[in-house]
């Protein structure tokens, strides 16, 4: 199989939390000093192990936020009834020790060979990886056009805005906020649908390679409309995150 | 040995002592637990049946909710170690429906719909100790929590009030089910920690 | 209708680095009931705190369980026709 030039470790390493940055309300980028961190490739997570003082752990996956070559860090989004993510969103600082496995992943990822043109179509912290790629593709150098079709619950939640606010070039970002606006928005307004991907998306004619990522219900429907619109279910790629704050 | 997470603690709400199995911590949520898609049956094809007596009996829907029924507030444990406390269901009792049947067999194995199974003593159905719940908090069991209709077995872990219960199968031998075949405990009393095979 | 909380075969890239040795997620599971092939990141994933299990997309079936018994993790890969 191509590019497995980066194996991940099969065993839990310790990091350590460096600079943590709010990217809006609920969440949090953490950088996390791993001693021999292999290096990762785009698309790839972590999973994230945390030790209480009684001994008792608990197990989360993560996707990477950060492009290979770039140090690791994981963008963490606070789940109201969750156990790991509160304390990786509020409690975790600077120097506090935790677990990492991995890189892990070989499906759910995107280096320059893969080509495109790509659409990435990101629901709430679906956003994560998607990022990594387009930091990827400019960490490369490559000239693949992008359309990412970013869904949100509004403008405070968007992640990353100040870096989406200003694409490189070849990049172009579509958002979508579901549930409101700020005042004066001219965009979608609603949640992605088969008759926003025929708009947003790529023409199935130019062969384009599709990353879909977020809840599990958005990957389901963008992913039957992108198939709909005429992708081959080879080309579009899915990750579920199973039901979020999203 | 792994490292502590500084301040790192499990989500867990006080238990009122005594009150809990060992082990357990109580949660106000009711976590949807699954191991495969949701089945959505409709209540015309619906059928509850028991096999393995002297003679094969099923019920529709209908014939289900015409028997008498109960009210029921009890506290429910889950091998993943939550516990809900006082909650409110209307079922069908085992002894009603087992009370129909003319058999000897001294084990079930219970059938849901999407093909999960879970193995008991009847014993354990019997003597009030065990329902054909439809209806949760005074509504309509959901079909994210089992409904229309589920077993329900308190006593023993959650894992054995199977979802989408659609009857019993009467054997002379305990079968594993579902979860047994993968390491847990054929029994399942949440009194005695019996949680894995061997406990 | 889409249940919520299902994942897919990319949330347990690391559990199958883990019992496999390698990364796993590119591997093309086959159904032993359907004959139905995908890759084990496109399955779909349940894991309801007993075990994780891995379903055929097209037909259900249970194609891999995995759970942990006393810290030993126990594998069932019973319902694959073959994986690799």
């Amino acid at each position: 199989m191509a590019g497995t030039a980066v194996r991940g470790r099969l065993s839990w390493q310790t990091a350590t939390v460096g600079p943590v940055t709010d990217e809006t309300a609920k969440v949090r980028t953490l950088r996390l000093e791993v001693p021999d961190w292999p290096g990762h490739r785009a698309g790839q997570h972590v999973d994230i192990r945390l030790t209480a003082d009684d001994g008792y752990q608990a197990e989360r996956a993560y996707s990477i936020a950060s492009a290979p070559g770039e140090p690791l860090a994981i963008t963490v989004e606070r789940l109201d009834d969750g156990e790991v993510s509160p304390y990786l969103t509020e409690d975790a600082r600077t120097g506090d020790q935790l677990e990492v496995r991995g890189p892990i992943g070989g499906y759910f990822v995107w280096e320059e060979d893969s080509g495109g043109p790509l659409l990435l179509a990101a629901g709430g912290s679906g956003i994560v990886p998607l990022r990594a790629i387009v930091r990827e593709r400019s960490r490369a150098g490559s000239s693949v056009p992008v359309r990412l079709l970013y869904s949100s619950r509004s403008w405070e939640d968007v992640i990353y805005s100040s870096e989406f606010g200003l694409p490189p070039g070849g990049v172009e970002v579509i958002y979508t906020l579901t549930r409101s606006q700020p005042r004066m928005w001219q965009g979608y307004a609603r949640r992605v649908d088969n008759q926003m991907l025929a708009e947003v998306a790529w023409p199935a004619s130019e062969r384009p390679l599709a990353y879909v990522c977020g809840p599990t219900s958005f990957v389901e429907s963008v992913a039957a409309g992108l198939v709909k619109l005429g992708y081959p279910a080879g080309r579009v790629k899915t990750e579920r995150f199973g039901a979020t704050g999203s | 040995m792994s490292p502590v997470s500084r301040g790192f603690r499990r989500k867990r709400e006080a238990a009122p002592a005594g009150r809990v199995p060992p082990g357990q911590y109580v949660t106000k949520d009711f976590p949807v637990l699954s191991a495969g898609p949701t089945p959505h049956t409709p209540l015309s094809t619906w059928t509850f049946s028991i096999d393995g007596g002297r003679e094969p009996m099923s019920w529709t829907w209908e014939e289900f909710r015409a028997l008498p029924a109960e009210t029921l507030t009890t506290d429910i444990h889950c091998v993943t170690r939550w516990s809900k406390l006082d909650t409110a269901w209307q079922g069908v009792s085992l002894d009603v429906l087992l009370g129909m049947v003319d058999y000897d067999a001294r084990y079930v194995l219970a059938f849901s719909d999407g093909g999960y199974t879970t193995n008991l003593p009847v014993a354990d159905l019997l003597g009030g100790k065990a329902w054909v719940a439809f209806d949760y908090e005074g509504a309509p069991l959901g079909a994210e929590h089992g409904g229309p209709a589920r077993l329900l077995v308190p006593h023993l872990y959650f894992w054995k009030s199977a979802k989408w219960v659609r009857g019993l199968q009467l054997r002379d031998t305990d079968v594993p089910g579902f979860w047994e075949n993968y390491g847990y405990n054929m029994y399942g009393d949440p009194w005695r920690e019996q949680r894995y095979a061997g406990d | 209708m889409v249940d919520e909380e299902t994942l897919d075969g990319n949330a347990i890239g690391g559990l199958l680095m883990e019992v496999f040795g390698t990364e796993m997620t590119t591997a093309v599971a086959t159904c032993g009931s359907c004959g139905a092939a995908r890759q084990v990141a496109e399955l779909p994933v349940y894991m309801p705190g007993l075990g994780t299990v891995a379903r055929c997309r097209s037909c259900q079936s249970v194609l891999m369980v995995f759970t942990q018994v006393h810290r030993v993790t126990c594998v069932d890969l019973m319902g694959l026709a073959s994986l690799g």
